[in-house]
């Protein structure tokens, strides 16, 4: 079987079966980090650049991994060393890059649209590694990854997501992920960072972290950044923290059984405390080891890569 | 000189008029209207088997002279206009330098009158550079020929100047023009506040960031006894208010842009830089209530919000590129598609949303057919199907997002003071 997209802008647009496709496919990758020699020719004489204009740290890095580990070639383009700042459309940013002849681009940009843009206008796959508030659909396959592995399926399973809902790429792929393979999907935050209509992607929306504890399977909190105070989306962490952060007190209210994400970066105290985010329950370091995984998939898929049945390996 | 148009079917709403005839242009006024008219040195239009009506009207464009004549300007504009079927057009003072005072006012209509296609008439700022803070000249500007004031593009944020405003206008009995649109609320937005704007994760602006400031004017304009017209109204509470206004007895009129009445923000679905305008396209619901307005009467006016814009800009990502479309080639097209082969208005409605209306709100002599009048004639096809290909547009920007949509209605001929300026679809 082979993955029939050229490229990888969200998971809106894909169906059940192929992000179940690129999560089995995911799933063997996962073994391969964890070889002492980590490295698989699959990529090798191709090149693929990082486009980062938004700082990024994780995503960044895992990617620039799964690149390595797939052998590739990579380039790095920053922000702060691209011509992004130098006032460069665009398109004249993509017709450089096109100019380069390289075989894949991934690409973060904090205009929601961006990486559509450049899909539009490079004959290259083009991976969406976070555009604006719109979609982050490397981030939402590895947190399926991750429950997929904890708990081998989703139906059934109560998965709630805390916090600035409005400004996520994390929750817009989440909310996708998680009900196109059956999970239930419930938002969770301030009134006033739950965007318009969230409901019609089929979510539940909640004010009440403590009301909807008890029945989550998953509690996935948001980065609650603190710009959003000076636009009055609330009016403390302290407040943020009391109703939306999650503590041990409010834990005990959980299913034995409950797993704790985060998208990283982590503010320890405010939307999660440090017990809980280093705690039994908590799968965030499970995360980012299947990124690696979820990314080497993907690079690999849209590269022409096929899935292999496992007798034949 | 004597222009002679035969054997059209004439549909003047002014004076209830809906028959086969003749129209004759002498010495650029009307000079008869009857069955058959026998003018021996006449220069002929044939208009069997076609609409012909008042010349066509756009209350609502940017012209871009002066400042970015890159994107358009007011010769280039006037032309547009001609190949859209509109002989006359206002157009806003969202340029650079700002249209103020008698200054601007003269500039305009002298660079019209070279261009001598369509007849332009300028609306003149309502404060000094569009900043919203002091009072331009508007007496001055009014007295030189300006139509109306506007700060159009912006909202006039102080209700305090906003009232100064409307009570300064009367004595030169022109309209206050509003752009209603509460900037806080709107902050940053780049289209539609609703599913569509939470599924492409760009920020919204509420329809209601437009009613809220239409609901202030429209309480402001009765408190003033002044006029206000409304324009580009987007949202069905917008309309309810104006209609609030107009039953009790406020001098309020409005009008409907081509795209808000056949667009939503599902065009906004791909990233279309070309479906940004601001207003921005709204939902379903709001655009059905755009509709239901034009066919309830209570719309006054169609007008374009004509805004061009150069490839460069628009070809950024969503976010960065600037507000607005190309409107003056596609309106009658989109009015006759949408509205008429729809069942919305009739014929003769369309004729005076386009024409008759836009010519009483901006105080012209035009819309109508009476003898006397000045010999402004549009000539359509409300049958003819086309294609819309913005290369081919008579104004220097391309922004539509229209293109490639079939349309069916079409203008013909053109004839702007017994000038023929527009026959058999092609530019003279």
């Amino acid at each position: 079987m082979k993955f029939e997209r050229k490229d990888l802008l969200g998971l809106e647009e894909l169906s059940r079966g192929e992000i179940e496709f690129i999560l089995e496919t995911a799933g063997s990758f996962v073994e391969i980090s964890e070889r002492p020699i980590k490295k698989v020719p699959v990529l090798r004489g191709l090149t693929v650049v990082n486009l980062f204009s938004e700082p990024s740290t994780r995503t960044r890095i895992s990617f620039e991994l799964a690149e390595k580990r797939l052998s590739a070639d990579t380039v790095n383009i920053t922000a702060s060393s691209s011509s992004v700042v130098k006032g460069e459309t665009l398109k004249d940013t993509a017709k450089n890059i096109e100019a380069m002849n390289i075989d894949m681009l991934v690409v973060r940009h904090n205009a929601p649209g961006a990486p559509h843009y450049l899909a539009d206008v490079l004959h290259c796959p083009v991976i969406n590694a976070g555009d604006g508030p719109h979609e982050h659909p490397t981030q939402a396959l590895l947190d399926l990854l991750t429950v997929k592995q904890k708990r081998g399926t989703f139906e059934g399973l109560n998965v709630t997501i805390i916090g600035d809902i409005l400004h996520s790429r994390v929750a817009r792929s989440d909310i996708w992920g998680f009900t196109k393979l059956g999970a239930a999907v419930t938002v969770c935050g301030p009134p006033t960072l739950i965007p318009p209509d969230i409901e019609s992607t089929g979510v539940t929306v909640s004010y009440d972290l403590e009301e909807v504890i008890p029945r989550s399977d998953i509690l996935m909190l948001l980065r609650i950044q603190t710009e959003r105070l000076k636009e009055c989306f609330f009016p403390s962490i302290r407040e943020y923290s009391d109703f939306f952060g999650l503590d041990s007190a409010k834990l005990e209210r959980a299913k034995p059984d409950v797993l704790i994400m985060h998208p990283g970066p982590l503010n320890r105290g405010v939307e999660i405390t440090p017990e809980v985010a280093d705690g039994p329950r908590s799968v965030i370091l499970d995360q980012v080891r299947y990124g690696l995984a979820v990314r080497m998939a993907v690079l690999y898929l849209l590269s022409g890569g096929e899935l292999k049945s496992e007798d034949s390996d | 000189m004597k222009t002679l148009i035969k054997g059209g079917r004439v549909v003047d709403p002014s004076q209830d008029l809906d028959q086969i005839s003749d129209v004759l242009i002498e010495d650029g006024v009307v000079a008869q209207i009857a069955g058959s008219i026998d003018a021996g040195d006449a220069t002929v239009v044939d208009a069997n088997g076609l609409v012909v009506c008042p010349g066509l009207i756009d209350m609502h464009v940017h012209l871009r002279e002066p400042g970015r004549e890159d994107e358009e300007t007011i010769a280039t504009g006037a032309r547009a206009a001609i190949a859209g079927g509109f002989t006359s057009i206002a157009c806003m003072p969202n340029t650079e330098p700002v249209i103020e005072g008698d200054e601007g006012v003269k500039f305009v209509l002298a660079k019209a009158q070279d261009a001598n296609l369509a007849r332009v008439y300028p609306v003149a700022a309502i404060s000094k550079g569009l900043k919203g803070e002091t009072l331009a000249e508007i007496g001055t500007a009014m007295k030189a020929g300006a139509v109306g004031v506007s700060d159009d593009g912006r909202p006039v944020e102080s209700s305090a100047l906003m009232r100064r405003t409307l009570e300064y206008v009367k004595m030169s009995g022109g309209p206050v023009f509003a752009h209603c649109e509460d900037l806080s609320l709107s902050a940053g937005g780049v289209m539609n506040e609703g599913r569509m704007s939470t599924l492409l994760g760009l920020k919204g602006m509420p329809p209601e960031s437009e009613s809220v400031m239409v609901a202030r004017d429209i309480m402001l304009t009765g408190l003033t006894r002044s006029r206000l017209h409304v324009c580009h109204v987007s949202t069905g509470r917008s309309f309810s208010f104006i209609k609030d206004g107009k039953t009790s007895g406020v001098d309020v009129t409005c009008e409907v842009t081509p795209h808000h009445f056949a667009l939503t923000d599902e065009a906004v679905r791909t990233y279309d830089t070309n479906a940004k305008m601001n207003p921005p396209l709204r939902s379903e619901r709001d655009m059905g209530a755009v509709r239901q307005a034009l066919r309830s009467g209570l719309v006054d006016a169609i007008a374009t919000d004509h805004a061009p814009h150069s490839t460069e800009e628009k070809d950024q990502e969503f976010n960065s590129a600037p507000f607005g479309v190309v409107g003056l080639e596609t309106a009658l097209g989109l009015a006759c598609t949408c509205l008429y082969h729809e069942g919305i208005v009739s014929l003769s409605a369309l004729i005076r949303l386009m024409s008759t209306n836009p010519a009483g709100i901006l105080g012209l002599t035009q819309g109508t057919l009476k003898q006397g009048s000045p010999g402004d004639v549009t000539v359509f096809d409300p049958d003819r199907e086309w294609t819309v290909d913005p290369a081919r547009f008579q104004s220097k920007s391309r922004n539509s997002p229209f293109s490639d949509w079939k349309l069916k209605g079409r203008a013909v001929s053109v004839i702007v003071g017994g000038r023929v300026l527009l026959r058999d679809g092609e530019l003279s």
